[in-house]
């Protein structure tokens, strides 16, 4: 295909899914796809279910899953095949990956093309492509509203499960799935409302691929698919090719599973040959009891997030992974199997995507980043409204994922407050949140002394303290970084620990699995605090140029105990210059 | 001498030139003039532009001004120190963002907020979100705050407190007790500058505001100052980002709202001149060096978007012309990828060193380089006058080594691949605000300005399907035009965030008849004669549950002069609620879906209150703009010169642009010149010089009657 034409298919479709994306984030109840884009849309092969291009904006992890998910649904269809205008529901983690919360629509596409012929008679082709669209719902059932439920040691205690159904046959919604859905979830209103954001996704993907179609036909975007491809995997081997060949070996932790104290290992050996990259996860825990499992497809994902954060020219389809080879033993936490929980699964994610930070700064540490906070910090407070307020008896469940510091790179410090490499998620401003939930923020504030030392240093975490305004609610957070640091590399620091503390008695206290707190009981007035991690830094801090050590402590980004620790060459450069 | 104000003057000020565009209302005749920007003090240049033209300045009536003084200082951070009074627990609002980061791929990059983590300092306060006031606010605090940031060397202040927008008692406190001890105007306070839900979103606005005062205002009295040593007494105005003007001491108080003056004066412009030939949606195009401008006009009326991004972490939250932007310019730079692809931009070689046919030290070659080896533009002919002449080969050994050599083309070819490939992105940017917002192209004139937007005018068409594209007389000169005409408007903002069924209607219309009350008073102050005045509102709905609101137009209530749309028996929630519906449909795709339509049994809620009282300024009849009697296409003729195009050299015609008559027929292959921009008209178009002077492109097999008002 001529070169011309490819780039502009290619800007075509990405379009296509861009909007998608765009579509849903304007018309979801959930804040957790509204605000967080906890969502994703894309273009999937017709008959591999590869990727074939992905929204930009949505949370980059999908990216990989979705493939697995449509992968499903193909599997489903060859039982029964599908129609034209059918759309698949289902949230099996096993199959489609990340964790039940996330439900994924999937619509097998025929063009107009394809559609003219079967009319006239010809038997059905496969699909020439299929649109899908995930979305985080609000509350899918379970022991804990929001479904972060750190005790879970099967799926069943994480929320309710559904296999690929036909939500809409030959184009007629399914009102019987639609109910089921609803009556499984606290928030029945919310899922209404996202399904149907999710359903004109949808639809206007389909308007768009008719009109492009129409005017390049069924040839040419086949063509410009399989080039696309092909240039994917074309600049990942490159890439590959000037990272010198060998064995990078990273050890990091899961500070535990929630059901036992004892940390997991995410051990990898990253070995570059060539032009083919080998991420062997022999060395990590076996699958655990409680919800830090994660399913194969998943674990695909996260390395496709790691690597497109160290060569982000690479375009996102499934060519980034042909020069790559991923290694996970059956029985490894890495590769869950129902009714392993799984809920987790956003922490042992980020830890896989550190892991590769970690190995791949040695084999080049210009191209790697220091550690992010490493752990999305989802909280839930919820209760019902005490008798005299608005809406009394009702019940509220607030969610929430907070930030922390991103790693340091080779030519600057981590950014501070960030969303995590896995995710393009905002947080909620205060105000909404104050103005939604009885709970008043008494701080929300960068975190002194918590970025981790180094040439660059990495980025700031967060403080957040909340008051309840109500009687009475119960707390749920699921965290992780509580015990093992987020690291440095290249000689750089650690960032500070993430560390939650709640009223007991008099004082305030961490929770016994450190970041992960179970029904805490809180009455009006009091408050909790939580401290999120900085991020890694990036070579050794003796190398920090003085100057922005000392702009470090005027900006009270760093005391000067932090300061002396870590810095002493600047304490002397300072002594000389007076 | 006659000493009578008859001009009216627009002037805007860009990085490289100051435009100037100059309307006598006696004699009905217009002048354009282009003179280098000064940079340090833009407003020598502005006066120097206008004594191209003027003797007296006595004589001008209005001088309307858009600015770039605030677009800068923004971009370059190059505002005036300044200091930020919080809520306890809440310096650092402004410098977490929303826990974002700048981009989806690659986590680089760090952000450094326009006022620092020393010069932000906290005080005992609290509203809660409903309202109530749970401590007051500590005024001694706030007094050692100011006197502290007052030694650390700030020149102006922010006080932004928590739920400011829901009770602004603490934050008035503190700002009359600010006002009485700091030593200048530039003591803001968030609920006066965006009394709207969204603290950081607030904070930001407020923040950059302060950031700006003391530049933009020291910038402006410099100005009136030159201007009254020279006799002018004329009102002077300056272009807010919403496409309306304000005064010097509007200007002065809320510079935020000049970030996008420029372009969006631009924008003006382009929607009076559709207006007049008849175009009711026009995508105006605005090519520079560096980038390419896109923003939608439908029905006459420009997009505003509620808030814009200046920069990763730079949120402005004030009703702004939406304007699409892409890094594809003359500057951009071509490249071959590792994956064997073309790309163009958005790495760009800007103005310095420029493109390679500059000569300035350009080694990489540009969309500029591409042009020139293709005879669209003539090596001796340089657009804006810099440069006496392009240099021809360099720009041909370019390409041919960093472009033609890696895919496999001879120069000409891979120099219209460039073109091929600029144009596709341009045109993927004009798709995003027609056709991806369910918008037909074919309804559509594509407007292309600055120097190189009539080149790809004609690629444009053909690519998006577009009916018309629209060259206007002085591309070169938009945005000035636009300051000429653009109307007097004042946004206001308040936040209900009530449900729909138990808003109170009755104090809605009360908040409604205030903001009314208040456009007026500014309206009232202006020294400027308005033919009429005019007044909208629009209720930013959602269903219950859903976080992004969509911006619903709701008439007014009965008795408000100037409304466009007034509710006879008085506003009720029926009404309110069909008027969220139409806009929600209308948001989710103007093509009718069988899913994502109206939700049923789900709830409204009301968050933000919008006004706009816009002041109408006399229009000016753009028919002075035409050709002069007596010119004749024949005589407009240059020689011709040979252009590449789909493969092959062919010959097309030359014109001087300027000196074609009403009514010229011009076929394609043909090249029409004036001093500040080029058209290029490719084989299978036509165009036709209007009535107006403008130029007027189409598929030459496309006869059908111009697309006008439906």
């Amino acid at each position: 295909m001529d070169p011309v034409t490819l780039a502009v298919l290619n800007g075509r479709i990405e379009q296509i899914a861009d909007e998608m994306d765009a579509t849903l984030f304007r018309s979801a109840f959930t804040p957790t796809i509204a605000e967080a884009h906890d969502a994703c849309h894309g273009l999937y092969d017709g008959e591999s279910g590869a990727t074939l291009v992905q929204g930009k904006s949505g949370l980059p992890v999908f990216v990989g899953t979705m493939a697995f998910a449509v992968r499903a649904v193909i599997e489903k269809t060859r039982r029964a095949p599908a129609a034209d205008g059918d759309i698949y529901l289902f949230n099996d983690a096993y199959d489609g990956g990340t964790h039940f919360n996330d439900f994924k629509l999937v619509r097998p596409y025929k063009t107009p093309a394809q559609r003219a012929r079967e009319a006239a008679g010809a038997p059905p082709a496969p699909p020439f492509c299929y649109l899908a669209s995930v979305g985080h719902w609000h509350d899918v059932g379970g022991a804990v509203p929001g479904n972060y439920n750190p005790e879970a040691t099967e799926c069943f205690q994480e929320a309710f499960v559904m296999p690929p159904v036909k939500l809409v046959e030959a184009g007629q919604l399914r009102s019987d799935v639609v109910e089921i859905a609803q009556a499984n979830s606290r928030m029945p209103v919310s899922i209404y409302g996202d399904l149907h954001a999710q359903l004109a996704a949808l639809a206007l993907g389909v308007r768009r691929m008719d009109a492009l179609l129409e005017e390049y036909g069924d040839e040419a975007l086949r063509e410009a698919f399989a080039a696309l491809h092909q240039r994917a995997a074309k600049l990942m081997r490159a890439h590959i090719a000037d990272l010198p060949d060998g064995r990078y070996r990273c050890d990091d932790f899961l500070d535990n599973d929630g059901i036992a104290d004892e940390p997991l290992r995410i051990g990898l050996d990253l070995v570059v040959a060539g032009e083919s990259l080998t991420l062997d996860f022999s060395r990590t825990a076996r699958a655990c009891a409680g919800p830090v499992n994660i399913a194969r497809s998943t674990l695909v994902a996260s390395c496709y997030v790691a690597l497109k954060h160290i060569f982000p020219d690479v375009p996102a389809n499934a060519g980034v992974l042909e020069p790559v080879t991923i290694e996970t033993p059956e029985a490894s936490l890495l590769d869950a199997r129902a009714p392993r929980p799984v809920g987790g699964y956003t922490e042992t994610i980020l830890r896989v995507v550190d892991a590769i930070f970690q190995a791949m700064a040695q084999a080049a540490p210009a191209l790697s980043y220091g550690c992010a906070y490493g752990t999305i910090n989802a909280l839930s407070l919820s209760g019902h409204r005490s008798n005299g307020a608005p809406g009394a008896g009702q019940r509220w469940v607030m969610f929430c994922f907070f930030g922390g510091g991103l790693g340091a790179s080779a030519t600057g410090d981590g950014l501070n407050h960030a969303n995590a490499p896995i995710s393009t998620a905002t947080i909620p401003p205060v105000e909404i949140l104050e103005a939604a939930y009885p709970v008043a923020f008494t701080r929300w504030a960068l975190r002194p002394d918590s970025a981790g030392p180094g040439e660059r240093r990495g980025g700031l975490g967060a403080i957040y303290e909340i008051e309840l305004l109500e009687e009475r609610a119960d707390l749920f957070l699921f965290g992780e970084r509580g015990r093992f640091a987020p690291r440095g590399v290249a000689g750089g620091g650690e960032g500070a620990r993430n560390i939650f503390l709640y009223p007991r008695g008099e004082a305030m206290t961490e929770p016994p699995m450190a970041s992960k707190a179970v029904g805490v009981k809180l009455q009006r007035g009091q408050r909790v605090l939580l401290q999120t991690p900085g991020g890694g830094g990036h070579g050794p801090p003796a190398k920090r140029n003085p100057a922005a050590i000392a702009r470090d402590l005027q900006l009270g980004y760093t005391t000067a105990e932090h300061t002396a620790q870590h810095y002493p060459h600047a304490a002397k450069a300072d002594g000389a210059r007076r | 001498m006659s000493g009578a104000r008859r001009f009216a003057v627009g002037v805007d000020v860009g990085g490289t030139f100051t435009d100037l565009f100059f309307f006598d209302e006696e004699r009905g005749e217009v002048s354009v003039a282009k003179t280098p920007s000064t940079l340090g003090d833009q407003s020598r240049g502005f006066l120097e532009g206008l004594l191209l033209r003027l003797q007296d300045l006595g004589e001008i009536a209005a001088l309307v001004h858009g600015t770039t003084v605030g677009t800068n200082a923004l971009l370059e951070r190059k505002g005036a120190p300044s200091g930020i009074i919080t809520t306890a627990g809440f310096r650092d609002v402004l410098e977490m963002r929303r826990r974002d980061r700048a981009r989806t791929w690659g986590l680089g990059g760090d952000f450094h907020p326009v006022v620092p983590r020393d010069r932000r300092f906290e005080v005992p306060e609290r509203t809660l979100a409903h309202g109530e006031v749970r401590t007051p606010v500590d005024l001694e605090a706030v007094r050692a705050a100011a006197l502290k940031l007052r030694e650390l060397g700030a020149e102006s202040l922010s006080v932004v407190f928590l739920n400011a927008y829901a009770n602004p008692e603490n934050e008035r406190r503190a700002a009359v007790l600010l006002r009485e001890i700091w030593p200048n105007a530039f003591v803001n306070a968030s609920s006066e500058i965006l009394p709207e839900i969204r603290e950081f979103e607030r904070t930001s606005t407020t923040v950059l505001n302060a950031y700006l005062q003391p530049v933009v205002s020291s910038y402006l009295e410099r100005l009136e100052g030159r201007l009254r040593e020279r006799g002018a007494q004329g009102e002077l105005l300056i272009v807010q980002s919403n496409g309306g003007v304000m005064t010097v001491g509007e200007a002065r108080r809320l510079p935020v709202r000049t970030a996008l003056s420029g372009p969006a004066a631009g924008v003006i412009a382009a929607r009076e001149i559709a207006r007049q030939a008849g175009f009711a949606n026009v995508v105006t195009c605005d090519m520079g060096g560096t980038s390419f401008d896109v923003s939608l006009i439908e029905d006459y009326e420009p997009g505003l978007a509620a808030q814009t991004s200046l920069d990763f972490g730079m949120v402005i939250r004030s009703p702004m012309i939406e304007i699409t932007t892409i890094g594809a310019g003359g500057g951009s730079i071509a490249w071959v990828d590792r994956g064997g692809m073309l790309q163009v931009g958005p790495e760009s070689a800007g103005s310095d060193p420029g493109p390679v046919c500059y000569g300035a030290g350009g080694e990489r070659p540009t969309v500029t380089d591409a042009n020139l080896v293709l005879g669209r533009i003539a090596a001796g002919e340089p657009i804006g006058g810099k440069i006496a002449r392009l240099n021809l080969e360099a720009a041909r050994a370019a390409i041919e080594s960093q472009v033609g050599r890696p895919l496999g083309l001879g120069a000409e070819a891979a120099a219209e691949a460039i073109l091929r490939v600029a144009a596709s992105r341009m045109a993927g940017a004009v798709r995003l605000v027609s056709i991806e917002r369910g918008h037909d192209p074919a309804r559509f004139a594509a407007m292309p300005f600055g120097g190189g937007g009539g080149l790809f005018a004609g690629a444009l068409l053909l690519q998006v399907g577009l009916a018309r594209a629209l060259v206007p007389r002085y591309p070169g000169v938009i945005s000035a035009l636009g300051c000429v005409i653009a109307d007097m408007r004042h946004d206001f903002v308040e936040t209900l965030n009530r449900p729909l069924d138990s808003l109170d209607v009755a104090e809605l219309e009360r908040r409604m008849a205030d903001m009314a009350k208040r456009g007026a008073a500014l309206l009232d102050s202006a020294g400027t004669r308005f033919e009429r005045r005019s007044l909208r509102f629009e209720l930013d709905m959602s269903y219950i549950g859903q976080t992004h609101t969509v911006p619903a137009p709701v008439p007014a209530p009965p008795g408000l002069s100037g409304a466009a749309e007034s509710a006879e028996g008085g506003l009720t929630r029926e009404l309110l609620r069909s008027a969220f519906e139409r806009s929600y449909l209308r948001a989710q795709g103007a093509e009718s879906s069988e899913f994502g339509g109206l939700l049923e049994g789900i709830g409204i809620r009301a968050l933000n209150l919008r006004g706009a009282v816009t002041g109408h300024r006399p229009k000016l009849d753009l028919r002075a703009l035409r050709p002069a009697e007596g010119a004749s296409t024949q005589a407009a003729e240059r020689p011709g010169r040979e252009v590449y195009v789909d493969g092959a050299w062919r010959r097309a015609k030359v014109y001087a642009r300027l000196e074609l008559p009403v009514g010229a027929v011009i076929e394609g292959p043909a090249v029409l010149q004036q001093p500040d921009a080029t058209v290029f008209v490719e084989p299978g178009l036509c165009g036709e010089i209007d009535e107006l002077g403008n130029f007027v492109m189409r598929r030459a097999d496309d006869n059908a009657a111009q697309q006008s008002a439906s």
